[in-house]
């Protein structure tokens, strides 16, 4: 079926094309409003002012709306094998659609962890149930333990792309080299959770003046960028290509900057957690606060909008992490860490941050479909021709977070009853409208 | 918040504003004059006798009561001070603070104790003291002594020796100063 | 202790921390412990107060000091009390914190007191029950009824803590009472310094209400009480401290120290104490030491606190009003304005 996303305002690097005029590329950053109309292919068919559709086209309100390409999450758990009570692949797609996003790189932390064809091959089977694309990562090494690697090459003749021990370090420094050098000859990115265990080992939130207060022992900034130190000096070594995971200090991403600018092939991500709260939320003993990497010193989180509104991030990434709120009922050490993610990301930028619309897609859409070699399908500029997958998004529209309403099947947020502003109208995956009107349609085939 | 402030505050404390003078302070001294007199005869002189002050307001008519029996007797009786908080029955009503602690250093045991109050009320003070009474032993007999008796008790307690019997009204107040007795109202 | 930026919930039916009571609340509770003393010194130390109040024990960490402590106030204030049977154990996943808590308010219980290995468990405990929850030692966090009994016994021998200078001496990084002891005894206006070796003064101890020092010859002959906090065995294997012995040489309060320290100068310790290591064996005996005026006082301050929360009427937290209630026909004394 064809679709027609009418009067919405379209970001200024979109290429006009259709029946009626020449492929232009307006060049501007200021937005524009136009229609876009997708094709039955699944692919954008034309985009202008004033569009006319054929007989049949499902038409979609996009006026007084910011039509955009689908956001890109490069950092998803979503439970699925081993841990289908927090979410499963299906229910964390909803989330994600209804927050905008058309791609989700989902991470290898199941059980078991995806470290090899065969779980590659069967979290692609449960990904046929999403309603947006899943993009699988594998893991560095055999599950994830950090002693082996993983048949990095294997998976990758399959076609996956980013390889992570999600959320834990690669402990061995020899390790760490042999996988760089290992997966430096393949087009591949290694993701990296950046963690010193022996210094953040019994740590719960992060260390400083906050943790010596509240009597809770501390993950200190330092076992973060020593393994971002790490990590940057074997990327010279070696080569590789490395993408630095949700940094939370000042120090880790002045150093990933510098090396980036040096010519290094890093890039990195931010959490919103990480640009939108501080370490003093744990005060309350709440551990809807306690998640990883930890909430960081106000200086951090300063440092971290500093980077966004400066243009120097090259993504920002959920860590969706959904806990089953039995386990998240539990004094502050004993509890797991994590919060949900998908749908409040977007609303958190544009509460939050002073970010234009080019900025916010760079960000959320353009720079992670980039990281994890998607900008052949997602991302921007719209252009006829590329696949649709589109978010069109209502920047004014106020809501307030009630984590008992999120489409995941988890609870966890830590933004609970908070006022944001900015909500996805509707979600174009692949040409087909699974989010109209802020509501799930149904399931791609 | 001083726990003084705290009870005086609506809507349980509030100002007192005085109507008309009950007894002037002269009259107040002949009234416990008189009372001193009555605990003497009454007990045969003060050997065996405990003045015990109720916190507040007793505390200082049972000095005075003590200074009137030494003149008197030539000896001071021994004299104590009672907090009944912790005794009272409307725990958890309103606030209700301790106000000094207690002071009572003897045992009371076969001793006479006359409890000393301003004012008689309701009666239930009284009862709270003679419940915490007996934390100090069992005393040979208890005593009540009060400048004013305003009527409306709700238990069955009387006073032996009484300054001056007042009626009143229920929502009227009665304020004992060392300058006399007022009758008057708390506004909130 | 300096608050960077928000704040943290105010006592309303709970004492979870010493930071909720404020300077008010904390003299409030003392004024109070000041009458229970002296029901303590009765022949029959009771009284009726919270007659028809069942007061719970939920201890997951061990302590009989403190536990037979609050079970004695209860008592002493006429409350029923009862122990909520849970082992360390159960601290792991699985029995979780809230199916007790369900329990606990299904026996219609008034208040529980809560000690346990997690710092906020108390927290997260007052969130499911309508009772009163007192925290008796909550991990490294707080242990807010020790510290109002320490001041309590300060304040016997010393009179108000305004100006008075307290060194606590130990291993601060690790203690609940040093936290709460720095809360309190600051809002009470003493000035108070952290003497430690590096490895056991608390991460950002510059942001704490406290001098810092790693001298404690300086610092003794200035204070007026010296707090000493036990050392524990387990931090050898840390690597926090090389020996014992070392810390007794470099820490300790040996005959030699107490000889540099004023006349008057109190010692104090929560117990229980490790003579020979923070404390030279003959030292609690001696006048000057007051840990047994320390464990006596307990008894008053947790009447007080119990009395408070439960029976009063009163509201702790810092700068309230008191819980309103209809006028009560009841009225016994007349009020004085």
């Amino acid at each position: 079926m064809t679709l027609l996303l009418r009067g919405g305002t379209v970001p200024g690097d979109t290429v006009f094309e259709g029946a009626a005029f020449e492929r232009t590329v307006t060049g501007t950053t200021e937005t524009q409003l136009a229609d876009v109309l997708v094709g039955d292919d699944g692919l954008i068919a034309e985009i202008g002012p004033d569009l006319s559709a054929p007989a049949g086209t499902l038409e979609l309100d996009a006026s007084g709306a910011t039509v955009a390409p689908g956001l890109v999450d490069l950092q998803a758990n979503l439970c699925q094998p081993g841990f289908e009570e927090g979410e499963t692949i299906e229910t964390g797609s909803r989330a994600a659609v209804l927050g905008g996003y058309t791609a989700v790189v989902v991470m290898p932390n199941t059980n078991p962890a995806v470290d090899s064809a065969g779980v590659v091959r069967e979290v692609r089977a449960y990904a046929e149930k999403a309603l947006c694309h899943i993009e699988v990562a594998g893991a560095i090494t055999v599950g994830r333990a950090g002693e082996q690697l993983a048949p990095i090459g294997e998976m990758a003749s399959l076609g996956v792309r980013i390889f992570t021990d999600a959320d834990t370090g690669v402990t061995n420094d020899r390790l760490m080299r042999r996988a760089m050098e290992y997966a430096a000859g393949m087009d591949v990115t290694l993701a990296l959770h950046a963690d010193v265990e022996s210094l953040s080992a019994d740590g719960h939130m992060n260390e400083g003046e906050w943790s010596s207060r509240l009597g809770i022992p501390g993950i200190p900034a330092e076992a973060e960028e020593l393994m971002v130190m790490r990590d940057i000096a074997l990327c010279r070594l070696t080569g590789a290509r490395v993408h630095f995971q949700h940094l939370s200090t000042a120090a880790s991403i002045a150093m990933v900057v510098a090396a980036r600018d040096q010519g290094l092939p890093v890039t990195f991500d931010v959490t919103p957690a990480n640009f939108t709260l501080t370490d003093g939320a744990c005060a309350s003993f709440d551990a809807q606060f306690k998640v990883s990497p930890p909430l960081r010193a106000t200086v951090d989180r300063d440092a971290v909008r500093a980077a966004l509104h400066a243009g120097s991030v090259d993504a920002i990434a959920t860590n969706h992490a959904p806990q089953p709120a039995h386990l998240k009922d539990h004094p502050f050490d004993l509890a797991p860490a994590g919060a949900l993610g998908l749908q409040t990301a977007l609303a958190l930028v544009t509460t939050q941050l002073e970010l234009d619309m080019a900025q916010t897609i760079e960000l959320m859409s353009t720079g992670p479909a980039r990281v994890a070699g998607l900008h052949d399908s997602h991302g921007g500029p719209l252009a006829a021709g590329r696949p649709a997958n589109l978010m069109v998004f209502d920047p004014d529209v106020a809501w307030t977070v009630n984590g008992a309403q999120s489409a995941s099947l988890s609870r966890n947020t830590p933004y609970e009853g908070m006022q944001l502003r900015g909500q996805v109208r509707h979600t174009i995956v692949n040409g087909r409208a699974v989010v109209r009107d802020a509501e799930i349609q149904g399931a791609v085939q | 918040m001083a726990e003084r402030e705290r009870r005086g505050t609506p809507p349980f404390g509030g100002v007192f504003v005085a109507r008309s003078e009950v007894m002037s302070a002269d009259e107040m001294q002949r009234a416990l004059w008189r009372m001193a007199h009555e605990i003497v005869e009454r007990n045969h002189g003060t050997a065996e006798v405990v003045l015990i002050g109720l916190q507040t307001g007793g505390v200082p008519i049972a000095a005075r009561l003590a200074d009137a029996l030494e003149k008197i007797e030539s000896v001071r009786p021994h004299a104590g001070s009672l907090d009944v908080a912790f005794h009272r029955d409307d725990i958890g009503l309103r606030p209700v603070l301790p106000e000094e602690p207690t002071d009572i250093r003897s045992d009371l045991t076969g001793k006479t104790v006359v409890l000393v109050d301003d004012v008689l009320f309701t009666g239930r003070t009284v009862r709270a003291a003679l419940d915490a009474l007996q934390d100090f032993g069992r005393p040979r007999a208890v005593q009540l002594a009060v400048i004013v008796d305003r009527g409306h008790r709700e238990l069955p307690i009387r006073a032996d020796f009484v300054g001056k019997n007042l009626p009143t009204r229920r929502d009227e107040a009665v304020n004992v100063t060392e300058n006399g007795v007022e009758l008057g109202e708390v506004t909130k | 202790m300096s608050i960077p930026e928000a704040s943290i919930a105010r006592a309303d039916r709970h004492l979870l921390q010493i930071e909720d009571l404020g300077r008010d609340g904390i003299e409030e509770v003392l004024r109070t412990a000041t009458s229970f003393h002296e029901v303590n010194q009765r022949a029959i130390p009771k009284v009726p107060a919270l007659r028809g109040k069942t007061v719970a024990m939920l201890f997951y960490e061990n302590s009989t000091r403190t536990r037979v402590s609050f079970e004695t106030a209860a008592k002493r204030l006429s409350a029923d009390t009862m122990s909520i049977a849970v082992s360390a154990s159960s601290v792991a996943k699985g029995e979780s914190l809230r199916d007790t808590a369900q329990t606990i308010e299904a026996m219609g219980i008034d208040a529980v007191v809560v000690r346990h290995s997690s710092a906020g468990a108390p927290h997260l405990i007052s969130k499911w029950l309508d009772a009163s929850v007192i925290n008796a030692g909550d991990g490294r966090h707080a242990h807010p009824t020790q510290a109002l009994l320490d001041c309590f016994t300060v304040q016997q021998r010393l009179g108000p803590l305004d100006g008075k200078r307290i060194a606590i001496v130990g291993d601060i990084k690790h203690s609940r009472v040093a936290r709460s002891n720095v809360a309190a005894f600051t809002a009470l206006g003493a000035e108070v310094t952290l003497v430690a070796p590096r490895t056991l003064m608390p991460v950002a101890a510059h942001s704490w209400n406290a001098e810092v020092s790693h001298d404690i010859d300086a610092v003794l002959p200035k204070m007026d009480v010296v707090y000493l906090l036990r050392i524990q065995q387990e931090r050898m294997s840390e690597a926090l401290l090389p020996s014992l012995r070392e810390y007794t040489l470099m820490f300790g309060l040996t005959t030699e120290r107490l000889a540099k320290m004023a006349d008057h100068t109190l010692v104090m310790h929560p117990g229980p104490m490790n003579r020979g290591v923070e404390i030279a064996g003959h030292i609690p005996e001696l006048d000057r030491s007051v840990m047994v005026q320390q464990v006596q006082n307990g008894v008053s301050v947790r009447m007080a606190v119990l009395y408070l929360l439960l029976g009063s009427g009163v509201d702790l937290g810092a700068g309230s009003v008191p819980a309103s209630t209809a006028p009560d026909e009841n009225a016994t004394a007349e009020v004085a304005p």
